[in-house]
């Protein structure tokens, strides 16, 4: 089964297990939507991007539906969609991770410096950000699962601190694009972008963001550490007398996560072509945005992989199209804050489907 | 039951304190081969403490426990449940947004043969389901038709099923349930009285703690009962009242003699 995030595969079985509840047929057209919608979390985030983008479509004409800005959407979405894919692992397990952004930029800022002033190669500066990242995940998985703080404080914590220590060891400093370019191209390679007609592909957005996407999607649905990951977030007493680590299973999920923020450093210098300390300062608002909009419940066990992609890619619909409309880029934020509201409501009318 | 029978789980002189209370003093516990061993005590007596000791989830100050003769010591609810022992709690400890099928081997999982289990660890759904539903129907819970289906679209009576399914499925020795009976109605409790019975026609012994006299009476070949913190009797429920064995436990009647020694 994959009823947590296979909306084909989860249809079909919801068909057969109509058998098993002899009062389907009693049920409201709004009831048996709430129940599709409850066995489809990734559904409602693609309908919206589905509608949105013709919508916008309709409302610019050619301009929009171009695939020059198309491309621009998922190359605008890149680095938020790779941190909220991270940070979706997380809010599965009911947690939280507000330092995301903050390991992104430290990460990103110890490749800069292992390469331009440690005069490291490339690869190994690239390394010691990784492992950067998932430092800075451990920490945080063994403060939520050992010393069993809430994740909201750790991270609340470790956000100043990883945030502090990237300041502090930078010195405040920039390392320009052209001696990255120079010393350790390695660093710009997600920013490399190849063509095919008018649409423009990153590596760093199309590349990385489906492939680290595909890859949470197979070990959350195809494995059991995915199975463990939704158990825990569910109920996790339960998850613990049913034989789970869960200290284990949670850890994991840090370090996981923090790799993940650190591939994200390494896409956004080659986004922003250089690495600053200053960079993706709202980079752990943006990622709970695209997470919560994508579907997932806050109350952790429900949501998947591909809802979040999708909430990304809303963000970046209605962030371009808004602009090219015109508008005070204002509206773009006020329309987030709304989305993001009738997102956990949504979530919260579907949650009552179980009850 | 005569001496000459070993009993499959058996426990002495356990001890357990919090702080300054006594939640176990010097208890004793047997469990023989293919018998419902009902325990039954006041609030406070302890008896869940007790149940705790044999599933793995708490750690006895002093006592030793046996199982099959042969000392264990359980620092988890995962080491009780590999030396054969399942707990069917009585919050279930099920995973409501999962299906049946991942419930039952959660924590145990399945992988695929060869490479793709091995390196990729990708899961053999199509042996977990095919299995859950083996032992689902074994058990008579042929009205759960998919084993797709998530937990939590399932009636009280029927979780329960799948927790006691998931237990007997996996059970080497002992089975522990923990007032399976507390949260149902009428007929649902039935069902799962029923159930109790088939796992016992299938031999293996199972511990049934409740509050339920008429439930305890209904399927317990002996009554276990917990006063203060100790098994002060065990009796036999057919030669017992219910009122009687209530009144052993709240004290208000001196335990049988031959009780003790049952």
């Amino acid at each position: 089964m994959s009823r947590v995030s296979d909306p084909e595969k989860t249809a079909a079985s919801d068909a057969a297990g109509a058998i098993a509840s002899p009062d389907a047929n009693r049920h409201t057209p709004a009831q048996r939507l709430q129940h599709f919608l409850h066995a489809n979390p990734a559904a409602v985030p693609m309908i919206v991007v589905a509608v949105s983008a013709v919508v916008f479509a309709a409302a610019i004409g050619p301009k929009f539906y171009s695939a020059f800005t198309l491309t621009l959407i998922l190359q605008q979405v890149a680095i938020t969609g790779i941190v909220s894919a991270g940070q979706t692992l997380i809010i599965l397990t009911a947690g939280i991770d507000l330092s995301v952004g903050a390991i992104m930029v430290l990460s990103s800022v110890v490749m800069g410096q292992f390469a331009i002033h440690y005069g490291v190669p490339g690869f190994l500066a690239v390394i010691a950000g990784l492992a950067a990242g998932g430092l800075c995940g451990l920490i945080n998985g063994l403060l939520v699962s050992r010393v069993k703080l809430p994740p909201f404080i750790v991270t609340l914590g470790t956000w100043s601190i990883f945030g502090a220590i990237t300041f502090i060891y930078s010195g405040n400093e920039t390392v320009r694009s052209q001696e990255i370019d120079q010393t350790a191209p390695i660093l710009h390679v997600f920013g490399n972008a190849f063509h095919i007609g008018h649409a423009v592909f990153t590596y760093g957005g199309v590349i990385l963001m489906l492939v680290i996407s595909a890859l949470l999607w197979y070990a959350l649905n195809k494995t059991a550490w995915g199975r463990h990951v939704y158990a825990v977030g569910d109920d996790k007493q339960a998850a613990m007398l049913a034989g789970i680590r869960t200290g284990r299973v949670l850890v994991s999920v840090y370090v996981v996560t923090g790799l993940i923020c650190a591939l994200a450093g390494w896409a956004l210098i080659g986004r922003i072509g250089s690495v600053s300390p200053q960079a993706g300062q709202l980079e752990n608002i943006n990622a709970i945005t695209a997470v919560v909009i994508g579907g997932t419940s806050l109350f952790g066990g429900r949501g998947s992989i591909l809802g979040t992609l999708f909430g990304a890619l809303i963000v970046g619909v209605f962030s371009l199209g808004l602009r090219l409309l015109g508008t005070d880029p204002q509206w773009t934020q006020l329309t987030v804050g709304a989305l993001i509201i009738i997102a956990v409501a949504t979530d919260q009318w579907i949650r009552r489907a179980s009850a | 039951m005569t001496t000459t029978i070993q009993p499959i789980l058996a426990a002495r002189g356990l001890t357990k304190h919090y702080g300054r209370v006594t939640a176990l003093d010097h208890s004793d516990f047997d469990l023989y081969p293919g018998e419902v061993l009902a325990v039954i005590g006041d609030n406070g007596a302890g008896k869940s403490t007790l149940i705790k000791t044999l599933s793995g989830t708490v750690v006895p100050d002093s006592g030793d426990i046996r199982l099959d003769g042969q000392p264990v010591q359980f620092a988890s609810p995962i080491q009780a449940r590999d030396a054969g022992i399942e707990t069917v709690y009585q919050t279930l400890a099920l995973s409501p947004a999962l299906s049946i099928a991942d419930n039952l081997f959660l924590g145990r999982e399945l992988r695929r043969k060869g490479m793709l289990g091995k390196v990729l660890r990708m899961l053999d759904r199509q042996a977990m389901e095919t299995f859950a539903r083996e032992k689902l129907s074994e058990l008579g819970l042929l009205t759960i038709q998919n084993i797709g289906q998530a937990v939590e679209t399932l009636s009280g009576g029927q979780r329960q099923g799948v927790a006691v399914a998931r237990a007997a499925a996996f059970a080497a020795k002992v089975i522990i349930m923990d007032e399976p009976t507390a949260a149902l109605g009428v007929k649902e409790s039935n069902r799962v009285l029923d159930l109790i019975r088939e796992v016992k026609g299938r031999g293996l012994p199972i511990v049934l703690i409740s509050h339920n006299m008429p439930h305890v009476f209904d399927v317990a070949d002996r009554i276990h009962i917990h006063r203060l913190g100790r098994r002060i009797a065990v009796v036999d429920p057919k030669t017992i009242s219910p009122s009687d064995a209530v009144a052993i436990m709240t004290g208000a009647k001196a335990p049988p003699e031959a009780g003790l020694a049952a």
